[in-house]
């Protein structure tokens, strides 16, 4: 399909059967509702004509993103050893020297506490959810350092520096052994123990 | 007196001619920086008898009137609603909750650009006086944090505030350009089934989003309430998906991709994620039940005349209007319906009202509300059952109010 075809979603104006009075009397109160938007047939093309295509350097710079295969991410390399001095000192003031955070606020990232490798959040909420026992992709740790860490100077590691604070990550919540050179082919390797939890959403009104 | 008073002198002098009483200074609530400085009010015996204030660039409260939302103070953060102050369904821009996962972001409009780019046939950056152009729709809808209820869901103590049981939940009539009309503008191709949106902010937040979504009632909007957003709602820009769990309605949003699968950002896997005793997590739940709660009585209120007294409060779904709102005075072992006060909006908030006679007995208040997809709020102990006590967001347990023989309410969480 292509601009200008695609279905339109549909008007749906409903009869809403209002309230019932406190005395269990009903009172009907019937009013029409637009629910969804349904442009009139005069701009149904759906083409204004408005903005401009992004530049080659604002695509770059915004474009940032890294998925979970990991195909965005950039040329570059680091190890756990040179990822514990960073950490040291850009992260460690709120996640903790032990990357036990400070609850409330700032989580705990590194920790393999026994009840949480069976995945038994949900008895216990004490148990600290960490990136080695809840994070189910090892891109999204990349992605995450990259554009928002550290807390005061976001956006400042380079990829060098991010590739190795994430390898200090992984390595101290023993997901890939210390000695690892990591780049983007040996993250994009990495698998991360909590990766097959996770389910869609299935409620519905009988179950909660 | 012999020289010339001021108009300020001239009014507070007549005023304590008078005998007036001083109102004490209107102090700065919690959080100060949002609080404008407040002259002493003077208030006159008889106000009849006096010049009023003249008009003002702004208006303000009463100062008899304080709410506040109650802020952490911390960039990473929270403020909550402080529902039991407020009246009907529409929550003042001032008081609307907030989280925020890297502080308030100031921007300039002027500067501030929308992207629109992958899986379209033309990307696109809008300005947002470009945005603007395109047809425009005002829709009432709220905005509940996820994490809304933890506290009495976890740990339901009888000192908890309505405010601090469901104050993450705020409703706005909000303007902008449905989401779909930016795609067709941009030519969104057939095979784009998700996308990413991305804020302005610090931490540059990022959720994915399914495509249905956009060509059902996702909106870009602009305005709340009359107004300009506020800042602290994502001014210029804001992403608002109806009835979606409050942090993927990304503020200060920067950046639309359209791509084939989501993301996997930290905000939809890390977090926003709901363990569950078959040692899963469920991952995109992204509606809000049907939820309801009481805010009068509420905590620390006190009953003191015998007699008639409103029982209200508000009710919610992410899944389409509010059909029904029971309330109970005897801890669930009845329920009447209550009278919902005005129409039940799509994905807004409704506020809800039961005529209670009190005669100075003791009284367990609840509500419960069902929405027109067939849900209903279960019970904390239902809750629990399907999820644990350690599940970490969704909350919409039935909770409620204890009157004792005193009058005074507290909260009542374990249903």
């Amino acid at each position: 399909m292509t601009r200008g075809t695609r279905m339109l979603p549909l008007l749906v104006a409903a009869a809403v059967a209002c309230d019932e009075g406190a005395s269990g009397e009903r009172e009907p109160n019937t009013m029409a509702v637009a629910v969804a938007y349904a442009p009139p047939a005069t701009y149904r093309a759906g083409h204004f004509g408005l903005g401009r295509a992004p530049s080659r350097a604002q695509l770059a710079a915004w474009d940032s993103d890294i998925g979970p295969e990991g195909l965005e991410l950039p040329a570059g390399r680091g190890t756990a050893r040179d990822g514990a001095a960073i950490y040291a000192t850009q992260c460690a003031a709120c996640h903790g020297v032990e990357g036990q955070g400070l609850h409330p606020v700032y989580p705990a990232l590194i920790g393999r506490d026994p009840r949480g490798e069976d995945f038994a959040f949900s008895a216990d909420a004490t148990v600290p959810r960490t990136i080695g026992n809840y994070w189910s992709h090892a891109t999204t740790l990349y992605d995450y350092i990259r554009r928002a860490m550290p807390l005061y100077t976001p956006g400042s590691l380079s990829a060098d520096e991010t590739y190795a604070v994430t390898a200090f990550l992984l390595a101290a919540n023993r997901v890939i052994p210390d000695t690892t050179v990591l780049d983007a082919a040996a993250l994009r390797a990495v698998q991360m123990p909590a990766r097959d939890r996770f389910v869609p959403d299935d409620r519905s009104p009988t179950r909660h | 007196m012999t020289r010339k008073l001021s108009r300020r002198e001239a009014i507070v002098g007549a005023a304590t001619a008078l005998g007036a009483v001083a109102v004490a200074k209107a102090t700065a609530q919690e959080g100060a920086a949002a609080s404008a400085p407040q002259a002493t009010v003077t208030v006159p015996t008889d106000p009849t008898k006096l010049q009023g204030l003249p008009t003002s660039a702004l208006g303000a409260r009463s100062p008899f009137v304080k709410p506040s939302r109650g802020p952490t103070g911390e960039t990473v953060g929270s403020s909550l609603t402080p529902l039991q102050d407020l009246t009907g369904p529409i929550t003042p821009s001032d008081l609307h909750f907030e989280r925020h996962h890297a502080g308030i972001p100031v921007i300039d409009p002027a500067k501030h650009q929308l992207m629109i780019h992958g899986l379209v046939d033309r990307p696109l950056v809008l300005s947002v006086d470009e945005l603007k152009r395109f047809p425009q729709v005002t829709r009432t809808y709220f905005i509940e944090c996820s994490g809304n209820g933890r506290h009495a869901f976890r740990s339901p103590q009888p000192d908890l505030t309505a405010q601090r049981v469901a104050g993450m939940l705020s409703t706005s009539e909000w303007t902008g350009v449905p989401l779909a009309t930016l795609f067709r503008e941009a030519g969104a191709k057939p095979e784009a089934s998700w996308f990413l949106a991305e804020g302005g902010d610090a931490c540059l937040m990022t959720r994915s989003v399914p495509m249905p979504k956009a060509w059902d009632d996702a909106l870009v909007v602009w305005a709340q309430n009359g107004e300009p957003l506020r800042p602290a709602q994502g001014y210029p820009l804001r992403l608002l998906l109806p009835g979606w769990e409050g942090n993927i309605n990304v503020k200060w949003l920067r950046r639309l991709e359209l791509g084939t699968r989501p993301w996997m950002t930290r905000w939809e896997t890390a977090k926003y994620t709901d363990p569950m005793p078959d040692r899963t997590a469920r991952r995109f739940s992204f509606e809000n039940d049907a939820k309801s709660v009481i805010t009068s009585p509420s905590y620390p209120a006190q009953l003191r005349a015998r007699g008639w007294h409103p029982v209200q409060g508000l009710a919610w779904s992410g899944r389409g209007r509010i059909t029904r709102v029971e309330v109970s005075t005897d801890n669930g072992r009845s329920w009447a319906d209550a009278e919902l006060m005005g129409p039940a909006l799509p994905k807004a908030a409704v506020r809800f009202q039961h005529m209670l006679e009190w005669k100075g007995g003791e009284h367990v208040l609840l509500s419960r509300a069902t929405d027109e997809s067939g849900f209903t709020q279960p019970t904390r102990s239902a809750l629990i059952a399907a999820r644990g006590l350690g599940t970490d967001y969704h909350f919409n347990q039935i909770v409620g109010w204890k009157v004792a023989r005193d009058g005074r309410v507290t909260f009542h969480g374990e249903t």
